[in-house]
């Protein structure tokens, strides 16, 4: 009976979408307000009823009906409560919806916050989220439904894939999602100024909020990813380059450069057909990242077979909406109108540079991702492109961007002076040739390389630092009034400190894990001890233990340093019962932004136990950095220029409240 | 400068950072790029040793032997041809006989595939795409890699393979 409701509201979902995607239109052109606010109450009861939708396949998870084919493929009575709920969304069918729940959610947000929005605009971008929205509830129900019944039902699940019973689970596809689709409104948005024909700086900055809240959550959800992996699949890796990571870097690069452009519009006016364009890239992007993951094209190690009427059908919505939408764009972006004028050097020339070498590296992660792909199809070769092609391609990309990041915000709008800057940020560079000096008398092995990148990451920091510490005369002027300078710094300039010293930290990581890692693999028994940087592990021994739908050979490491015991680390070896397959439970131990890190390899019979061992410096910077870039663009998101502004609202403006 | 002069040399900008992304990447396609083949073309081909490639099969049953200090040697088969494959590390959970398998690696003087890389990210249902579809073009594939569930109403989704399938 639920399973039926939820199918049934899911179908009640679609037909409102239809709705919404037609009538809004009819009424902007009879110019008839109340046909456009159907938009409004429409797009609310269509997150009604794909919630509903979404709540009935949660029930079904937590009382475990496996009458239902979803529930019986991915649950196992035992299971504890947070993996049936999170297993919700840890298979194909849940995670279409979860992605059609989010879309959703997006478009109530729009219509419930959009008040300061002019009605036609509203109409518009309403009436393009639901094409969007039509086409993936349509996706569901006739390719992925997650409410089909089994005849006989069995008595008990097939659990969820072991991997995925993890609380990164709980966390990472949510954030992804609501990244991924958040970036569905900047497209509609885009799609309604063609349609409509009128684009202005106000349109950026209503744009601009809603990008950047999708930006957060995107890098969360990509910085929550690489740190599951790391810890989960026992390498010690935290980004492989493989498809489906790339398939959510590149919305991230082209996310990255349409918020630094949105800025110039909004400021400038200018930029006007790029940052459409880019709107709709990003989008596209999103979308390509949805087919490379659910259609099963691609070999991975996420790798996902499923059949192939669904790749089609994924493929068909992604040519319609990219092939629509820039056909519209070549058709009428001639027709908006040339933005404000500005120096190559200048606040709009740096933000240019910005955007240039993000959409290039994003295109050479397009073409590493999908030239294997190409070629498979054309030659029937089957090669694979992986960490050394990006290494060539994107890497040195990014070293003229990461020099530039300090100067863009030192830089005047319209015409700036590279003097000036270069002449403040003096002192950023010379504390990054320090940290280069420093490096490289401390450290004895590793690449040369590795000393002049952290040098480049240390001025990123410097750099944003010297941006704000100028902006309040600091050390120029009283320390009282510099603090209070500083209290009135708009938010939006500590967003832009946190995010680019964020960037900084996130390299340090980078360097510090890839050039200076320690590794060792060894066959031990109980009683062994091996010695790694400065580290002493003795394993002291394994014992069984009963999990609730797993058993586990739990080990227990001491660890000391310099002979004093710091603490014991258990990494654990899980055989799942139902699925008949293990999975390595990794033990980490945090020094500081370093880490220790232990799993575990094959038992041999004698009990000797083969250990890998790690020593991870920094590799906590990794994860840290993204999070102050989050934590940047969350200040900024709360900056008062973003919430009022819009000219003429309609009522009293109302703050746009991030979704949690 | 006047607005053409601008506009040239944004242009010209844009034009020269293109240029150098292609040369990279171009570049890297030449150095960084890996073929995949199965025994029975390696065997065909006449690989040349220290050429790095991706072997994919099946562990042929009964031919895994583990040697001192983490070394390992297999067989990796495609039906027709076999090739003996020498590891040294730590095998993925989900590396068993009579599954399948894909390895980095090259082969040394000898013929023997040193592998650096052992991936089976799969689990009992799946094959990785490769070899499945290599074994099935070369009338090797067994249905019974992929068994379906009692009375199931539609087709058989198999379930996420590896970690973050649902990224």
């Amino acid at each position: 009976m639920i399973a039926e409701a939820g199918h049934y509201a899911l179908v009640l979902a679609l037909a409102l979408a239809l709705i919404q995607s037609t009538v809004p239109l009819l009424g902007a052109r009879l110019n008839d307000a109340a046909l456009m606010n159907v938009s409004r109450s429409s797009a609310l009861a269509q997150f009604l009823f794909v919630g509903a939708s979404f709540v009935a396949l949660t029930w079904l998870h937590v009382t475990s009906d496996f009458s239902v084919l979803n529930v019986y493929e991915n649950s196992h009575s035992m299971k504890p409560l947070l993996y049936k709920i999170t297993g919700v969304w840890g298979n194909h069918e849940g995670s279409m919806l979860l992605w059609v729940s989010i879309l959703a959610l997006f478009g109530a947000l729009v219509a419930a916050f959009g008040n300061n929005l002019p009605l036609s605009l509203r109409a518009h971008v309403l009436a393009v989220q639901a094409w969007i929205a039509s086409a993936f509830y349509l996706f569901i129900l006739i390719t992925s439904n997650p409410f089909v019944r089994i005849a006989n039902p069995p008595i008990e699940g097939r659990d969820l894939n072991p991997v995925l019973q993890d609380i990164g689970l709980a966390v990472h596809p949510p954030m992804l999602y609501l990244g991924y689709v958040g970036f569905s409104i900047s497209f509609s948005f885009a799609a309604a100024a063609l349609l409509e024909g009128r684009l202005d700086a106000a349109w950026a900055r209503w744009v601009r909020p809603w990008t950047l809240m999708a930006w957060i959550f995107l890098t969360l959800g990509i910085a929550m990813g690489s740190y599951w992996a790391y810890y989960e699949l026992g390498w010690g890796g935290w980004w492989f380059w493989d498809p489906v990571e790339n398939a959510s870097l590149m919305p991230w690069l082209a996310g990255t450069a349409l918020l630094h452009s949105a800025l110039v519009m909004e400021k400038r006016n200018a930029l006007k057909v790029w940052t459409i364009l880019l709107s709709i890239l990003t989008f596209s992007l999103s979308l390509l990242g949805t087919f490379l993951v659910r259609s099963g094209v691609l070999t991975s190690v996420h790798a996902f077979a499923t059949d192939p009427s669904r790749g089609v059908f994924i493929l068909a919505i992604l040519c319609v909406f990219i092939g629509g939408s820039l056909s519209l764009f070549a058709w009428r972006a001639s027709a908006l109108k040339q933005g404000g004028l500005f120096a190559p050097i200048s606040r709009e020339g740096s933000l240019v540079l910005n955007n240039l070498f993000l959409t290039t590296a994003c295109a050479t992660v397009f073409v590493g991702t999908l030239y294997p792909l190409a070629l498979e199809v054309l030659t029937g070769d089957k090669i694979s492109v992986g960490a050394p092609f990006f290494n060539l391609t994107f890497g040195p990309l990014m070293v003229p961007l990461l020099i530039a990041v300090p100067f863009g915000p030192l830089l005047a709008w319209k015409r700036g002076d590279l003097i000036a800057a270069s002449q403040r940020l003096i002192a950023a560079g010379v504390v990054a040739l320090l940290a280069v000096a420093v490096v490289w008398a401390w450290t004895t092995r590793g690449a040369a390389l590795a000393p002049l990148a952290i040098g480049l990451a240390v001025f990123v920091i410097a750099g944003a630092l010297v941006d704000v510490a100028e902006r309040i005369a600091l050390f120029r002027t009283a320390p009282a009034i510099s603090l209070r300078r500083a209290a009135g710094l708009p938010r939006s300039a500590w967003g832009t400190l946190f995010a680019h010293a964020g960037l900084g930290v996130a390299l340090i990581g980078i360097v510090c894990e890839t050039t200076w890692n320690s590794e060792h693999i060894a066959a031990m028994k109980p009683g062994d001890s091996a010695k790694v940087a400065g580290y002493e592990f003795k394993f002291d021994g394994a014992t069984q233990r009963q999990g609730p739908n797993y058993r586990e050979l739990l080990t227990k490491f001491s660890v000391s340093a310099d002979g004093r015991a710091i603490g014991a680390m258990t990494p654990s070896k899980r055989t799942f019962t139902t699925r008949g397959s293990s999975t390595t439970e990794a033990a980490l131990m945090s020094r500081g932004v370093s880490q220790l890190y232990i799993s575990l390899g094959d038992i041999a019979a004698d009990g000797a136990v083969t250990v890998r061992i790690y020593h991870k410096p920094f590799v906590l910077l990794i994860w840290f950095g993204p999070v102050l870039m989050a934590l940047g663009g969350l200040l900024s998101l709360s900056d008062r220029r973003l919430r009022v502004g819009a000219p003429k609202p309609a009522r009293a403006p109302r703050a746009l409240q991030p979704a949690e | 400068m006047t607005r053409k002069q601008r506009r040239l040399v944004m242009i010209g900008g844009a034009g020269v950072v293109l240029a150098v992304a292609v040369g990279l990447v171009l570049n890297a396609l030449r150095d960084s790029i890996v073929f995949f083949s199965t025994p029975k073309m390696v065997a065909e081909q006449h690989v040349a040793a220290g050429k790095r490639f991706r072997l994919g099969g099946v562990v042929e049953p009964g031919s895994v032997k583990r040697g001192d200090q983490l070394q390992v040697s297999f067989k990796v088969t495609d039906g027709d041809a076999t090739l003996p494959v020498a590891f040294k590390g730590i095998l993925p959970d989900l590396f068993r006989e009579g599954q399948g398998v894909v390895a980095e690696g090259s082969l040394d003087k000898a013929g023997v595939f040193e592998a650096d890389t052992v991936l089976a990210k799969h689990d009992e249902k799946y094959m990785p795409k490769e070899v499945a579809d290599a074994l099935k073009k070369q009338g090797h594939w067994k249905d019974d890699y992929e068994k379906k569930p009692p009375n199931a109403t539609s087709a058989n989704a198999t379930s996420a393979s590896a970690a973050e399938a649902t990224k």
